[in-house]
C-alpha cells in the first residue's frame, strides 16, 4: 500500500474532520479525492503541517487531524518536543512515513533506513505513540479519533505516486472556507 | 527579570487583542518572556525554531486566535520561506516584535553581521516595518497591532537594546 491508497482507505474517516495536510502530492491527492472545506492544503512551506495542527488545535476544540509525511517531520524534528509539552487532546498527528521525499522523485529518507519516527516521538516525550502497517491506518486513525487523547500515528507504507493535478483553489479561499468551517463547528 | 517596559509591551498586546504568542528567546527578550508567562491572557508557546512558532501561529489564527511572534532579528534568517509561502501567501495577520541585535551598544561581534542585513531582508520582502529606538517609541505599538489586523500582513516591530535598556 502507497501513500495514496492510505489516503483512499481513511478518507471516510477524515472526510468530516479537520485536516492540516502537508504540501505537495498529499494535499494533491486529498484535494483529488474528497476535497473538503475542512481540508487546509498546504501549498508551501515544507516541514509546519504538524506546527499549524497544533497551533490550530491550541486555538479552539473542534478535533484536528495533521497529516504530515516523514520527510517533512525530519526538515522540522523541533516540532514533536513541542507537541509532546503542549498536550491537547484534540489533536492527532498522523505520519504517513513512506520512507521517501516523494514529492521530490522518491530520494530516500532515513527513515528508511535506521531511524524510527515512533521512537523519536516518544524520545520527545509524546503518549499514545502508534507505529501501525498501512492497511491498519483507517482503523487506528478512527480509535484515536474516538479516544479523546493526544495521539501519534506512524503508518508505515510503500513509496510511489500516482498522478495528481494540481490544486488550483487561491490560497486565501482554501483559508477563508475553511476558517468559516472552523467558526461554524465552534459556535 | 521584570520590568516597566516589558509590562507596557504585554500589556499594550492584550490591549491590542493578541492572545496566542510564540517565543524563541533573546537576551534582550528576558522580561517580556517573563511578564507573557505571568499573563493568564496570552497563550504562550515556546517554540524550538521560529518557523515552527509561525507555524503555530498560523494555526491558532485559523482558529480564531490573534497570535504573535517574539524572536531576535538574527530569526529573519530562518523563516523568509515561512513568511513569504505561509504568512503572506495565505494573508495572515502576524506582529512580530523583533529584538534587533547588533545595533549601537552591541558587545557581540557576530550579531552585527545579521542586523546589516535585516532592514534589507525585510524590505525585500515587502514587510512594513516600525523601530523602536526609545523607550517612547512604544506609544506606536497599539496602533502597529491594529494596523497588523488591518492589512493581514506580518509586520516587523524591530526593537533596539536601547528601547529595552532606556540608555545607550
Amino acid at each position: 500500500m502507497n501513500r495514496s491508497e492510505v489516503f483512499k482507505s481513511i478518507v471516510p474517516v477524515i472526510t468530516d474532520e479537520l485536516v492540516i495536510c502537508n504540501i505537495g502530492l498529499p494535499s494533491q491527492e486529498l484535494h483529488m479525492l474528497d476535497d473538503q472545506p475542512t481540508n487546509f492544503y498546504m501549498l508551501g512551506t515544507m516541514g509546519l503541517c504538524s506546527s499549524i495542527g497544533l497551533g490550530l488545535a491550541m486555538a479552539q476544540r473542534e478535533k484536528v487531524v495533521a497529516i504530515d509525511g516523514d520527510g517533512s517531520i525530519l526538515t522540522n524534528f523541533g516540532s514533536l518536543p513541542t507537541i509532546a509539552n503542549n498536550v491537547v487532546d484534540n489533536f492527532v498527528l498522523l505520519i504517513i512515513d513512506n520512507g521517501s521525499y516523494g514529492s521530490t522523485g522518491d530520494q530516500p529518507t532515513y527513515t528508511g533506513k535506521k531511524t524510527s519516527l515512533a521512537k523519536v516521538a516518544e524520545a520527545c516525550g509524546c503518549d499514545n505513540v502508534i507505529e501501525c502497517k498501512a492497511e491498519e491506518t483507517a482503523d487506528v486513525l478512527k480509535a484515536a479519533l474516538g479516544s479523546d487523547k493526544m495521539t501519534i500515528i506512524v503508518c508505515k507504507c510503500e513509496s510511489g505516486n500516482i498522478p495528481v493535478p494540481n490544486i488550483t483553489i487561491p490560497p486565501v479561499v482554501i483559508r477563508d472556507r475553511f476558517m468559516t468551517e472552523v467558526e461554524k463547528r465552534n459556535r | 527579570m521584570s520590568d516597566e517596559i516589558s509590562q507596557r509591551v504585554v500589556g499594550d498586546l492584550i490591549e491590542g487583542g493578541i492572545d496566542f504568542v510564540t517565543t524563541v528567546p533573546c537576551k534582550q527578550l528576558a522580561g517580556v518572556i517573563d511578564e507573557l508567562d505571568k499573563s493568564d491572557q496570552i497563550h504562550h508557546v515556546p517554540s524550538n525554531k521560529e518557523d515552527e512558532g509561525m507555524g503555530l501561529c498560523a494555526g491558532a489564527f485559523m482558529g480564531g486566535k490573534a497570535p504573535c511572534i517574539i524572536m531576535q532579528n538574527t530569526a529573519l534568517g530562518v523563516t523568509i520561506n515561512t513568511l513569504a509561502t505561509l504568512i503572506q501567501f495565505y494573508q495572515i495577520p502576524l506582529p512580530m516584535l523583533i529584538s534587533f541585535r547588533g545595533e549601537l551598544g552591541e558587545p557581540v561581534a557576530c550579531q552585527v553581521e545579521m542586523a546589516i542585513h535585516t532592514k534589507p531582508l525585510l524590505q525585500q520582502l515587502g514587510i512594513p516595518t516600525f523601530h523602536f529606538h526609545k523607550r517612547e517609541d512604544v506609544e506606536e505599538l497599539p496602533e502597529i497591532l491594529k494596523y497588523t489586523q488591518m492589512c493581514s500582513k506580518p509586520t516587523a516591530i524591530l526593537t533596539d537594546a536601547t528601547f529595552w535598556r532606556g540608555v545607550l
